[in-house]
């Protein structure tokens, strides 16, 4: 069948499907099984309404477990076979033996103390600037921009800025055209520095979420209560005082939790490494060092076992989340 | 309140300064790339972006001369244009690979066998001899040419039709759109009736199944693609389309449903407790009630979800085929990084076919994504 056809054909059996079974559901249970008339007619609604809310959480709960919930045990369970067979913890034995791997977990740390840190701050900075000025919907909407753009896109867009001609030709990247300008000696190819690529790998991401960070802490700025600032000012606080002793600890909630959002973000990078670099000159990550295994060795051993590492990685902001979610519901 | 601090001019003249600063950075990388897309590869290859609007001078492959001689007293000439088209403008020029600059234009080269050559500004040429050229090797001539700025879709017109990296990006788009539609509508509508039973029905296990749907959201997708791959192999669905939307609806889930159930929990109380007094069903109150109002949130997450599922490559790779009619822009795109990574006019063109939907969903639904974006992170 036609990719296309199939696709309209998906969307209506879908679609149709979905509300089919809502409805088919409901009426049965209000008509079929506990109707609501004759003698036991209250008891029927009552019960009725004890199962109705499952009707209406079945296909969620059906897709969520299926496609995340057991993936994490099945991964866990792969992780301790090799070929079907039970090898205990040796495929960890092994992950732990390569360099590549202990590159990929020393790469992680930088990327994981340095996005964050670095797109929290240039977001507060933007917002804090945007919010002054009658400019500012525009600014923010051109710095959140990169947002919309795929990592791979990205990927192409920071390459150009990355490229390196050999020495005497015409510089086409710009970052090697202003390092010439300010009186660099030879052209660098940036990307294959060891340690140093890193970061140009992260400038990247930084790029992506710093829009995210502004959208979200502008908001939060937005909302502290004008008396407070009013009163620093009052008082004689400079605009720093106002900033970092004011401003800054009551909008410390939200910065946690753009931070915490952008850690994932960090922990799951895959694209932008595979597109750049793919993991040469020492720029390996734990997700693409994951790929590596799964679908260029065929490892699925050592493969679930590195997925496993990023599971537990995020495990700690998982329980982070959860728990917050549980005292807001009280 | 920078009235009050009394110092307002200088301070705001450095926020404005500082914040157009941001912008240019933030919008250069994505700027000079589009320039890019719409030069010549050897434009691109012989000067920055950053100086397209400049004419630029370049090293005109060796032309040789040629055409019909003329005889006139005393000899005879062969005079023409180097260029087939005008726009160029000879500075430098030469006759021999090793002098590819000795004469400025205007002036006459002597040759051997008498032959005298003179090349002008605008690339015409009248090359004299006394004898006839008939059975002489013609000189080649190596120009130094300025040439003016120049803008076209021709790379547009390359990528989207014809098939680099085995697959055209006119395709790659279809097949995009075609994975990212339905990956798009159907987990709303199955995360919408789970967020209401979520929001506004009371039964045993509520709060924990709110805490699991928070706990899933976090779970790297990393984890699920190799038991899901081998479950789709199982039931017989493979590597697919209808592997990959299910795969997408699973892993929007949880954002769907958290995102929605937030929204719906601040609906008013009154308006469904009083459907529920007249008589109304649970469905009728959900399609008729809770629904439209809930249009906003829904948006928000259907912009979201189709951002996501455009720009993905790592679900994409693993649960579709890399066939002409399966793989994807961002597929094709790494492809073409490799394949192609010196060939920057196909490159750029390619990265903005590939980011020009997202962008104009982008720009277009704002609003709604900043909404979606407070509502989910800020609760």
């Amino acid at each position: 069948m036609n990719p296309a056809l199939q696709a309209v054909v998906t969307i209506v059996v879908g679609v149709g499907g979905c509300i089919g079974y809502f409805w088919l559901s409901n009426f049965i249970l209000d008509t079929v099984i506990f109707p609501a008339s004759g003698p036991r007619a209250g008891r029927n609604i009552n019960r009725a309404n004890m199962v109705r809310p499952w009707l209406f959480l079945f296909p969620a709960l059906v897709a969520l477990g299926l496609y995340l919930a057991y993936p994490v045990v099945a991964t866990f369970l792969l992780s301790l076979h090799d070929d079907g067979t039970f090898v205990g913890f040796a495929n960890y034995a092994q992950m732990m033996s390569e360099d590549k791997f202990w590159e990929s977990i020393g790469n992680n740390i930088l990327w994981l103390l340095f996005v964050p840190a670095a797109s929290t701050a240039f977001g507060l900075l933007t917002a804090q600037l945007t919010d002054r000025i009658g400019w500012g919907n525009v600014a923010k909407s051109l710095i959140f921009m990169p947002m919309a753009i795929s990592f791979v896109g990205a990927s192409v867009i920071w390459k150009l800025i990355y490229d390196a001609r050999p020495a005497g030709q015409e510089q086409i990247g710009i970052l090697n055209a202003i390092y010439l300008w300010f009186g660099g000696d030879q052209p660098m190819t940036w990307l294959t520095i060891p340690f140093w690529n890193s970061f140009f790998l992260m400038a990247v991401l930084i790029w992506i979420q710093a829009g995210f960070a502004m959208v979200i802490l502008s908001a939060a700025l937005r909302g502290i209560p004008e008396e407070t600032i009013e009163a620093a000012v009052l008082d004689g606080a400079n605009p720093f005082q106002v900033f970092f002793k004011i401003k800054m600890p009551q909008i410390m909630g939200t910065i946690v939790v753009v931070w915490t959002t952008i850690t994932i973000v960090v922990l799951k990078v895959f694209d932008i490494v595979l597109a750049m670099t793919n993991g040469q000159w020492e720029t390996q990550v734990l997700a693409n060092y994951m790929y590596d295994k799964f679908f260029r060795a065929f490892d699925t051993g050592v493969g679930s076992a590195s997925a496993m590492v990023i599971m537990l990685l995020v495990m700690p902001i998982l329980v982070w989340n959860v728990y917050n979610a549980r005292k807001e519901m009280r | 309140m920078s009235l009050i601090s009394g110092r307002k001019s200088g301070l705001t003249w450095a926020v404005h300064i500082s914040t157009l600063c941001l912008v240019l950075l933030w919008v250069m990388p994505t700027f000079g790339l589009l320039v890019s897309s719409f030069r010549t590869g050897d434009q691109i290859s012989n000067s920055g972006w950053w100086q397209a609007l400049g004419t630029q001078e370049t090293r005109v492959p060796p032309i040789r001369i040629s055409g019909d001689e003329v005889e006139t007293d005393g000899g005879f000439t062969i005079a023409g244009n180097l260029f087939g088209v005008d726009g160029s403008n000879v500075t430098l020029w030469g006759t021999s690979s090793q002098a590819t600059q000795a004469y400025e234009a205007g002036q006459t080269a002597d040759l051997s066998d008498g032959m005298k050559l003179t090349v002008m500004v605008d690339g015409s040429f009248a090359l004299t001899a006394p004898d006839s050229f008939s059975d002489k090797r013609l000189p080649r001539v190596f120009a130094t040419a300025v040439i003016p700025p120049e803008f076209s879709l021709d790379n547009y017109r390359t990528v989207l039709f014809s098939p680099l990296a085995g697959q055209s990006i006119g395709q790659a788009f279809l097949n995009t759109l075609t994975v990212s539609i339905p990956a798009t509508i159907i987990p709303i509508l199955v995360a919408a009736f789970a967020a209401y039973a979520l929001a506004w029905m009371r039964f045993p296990g509520r709060a924990l199944l709110v805490a699991a749907v928070v706990g899933l959201l976090v779970v790297p997708l990393q984890l699920a693609l190799i038991p899901l791959l081998q479950f789709h192999n199982w039931i017989g669905i493979g590597k697919g389309y209808l592997g990959i939307w299910l795969a997408h609806t699973g892993f929007g889930l949880p954002l769907a449903i958290y995102l929605l159930r937030n929204y719906m929990v601040g609906l008013p109380k009154d308006i469904i407790e009083n459907a529920r007094v007249d008589g109304a069903t649970e469905f009728q109150i959900f399609m008729k009630i809770i629904l439209p109002l809930s249009f906003p949130a829904l948006a928000s997450f259907a912009i979201f979800q189709f951002l996501w599922t455009w720009n993905d490559l790592l679900v994409a790779l693993v649960f579709l085929g890399t066939s002409n009619d399966q793989q994807v822009l961002t597929g094709n795109l790494v492809n073409l990084m490799g394949s192609r990574g010196g060939d920057w006019e196909i490159l750029a063109s390619s990265a903005f076919v590939s980011i020009a939907v997202p962008l104009i969903v982008f720009f277009a639904m704002q609003k709604y994504l900043v909404r979606g974006l407070l509502a989910g992170s800020v609760k």
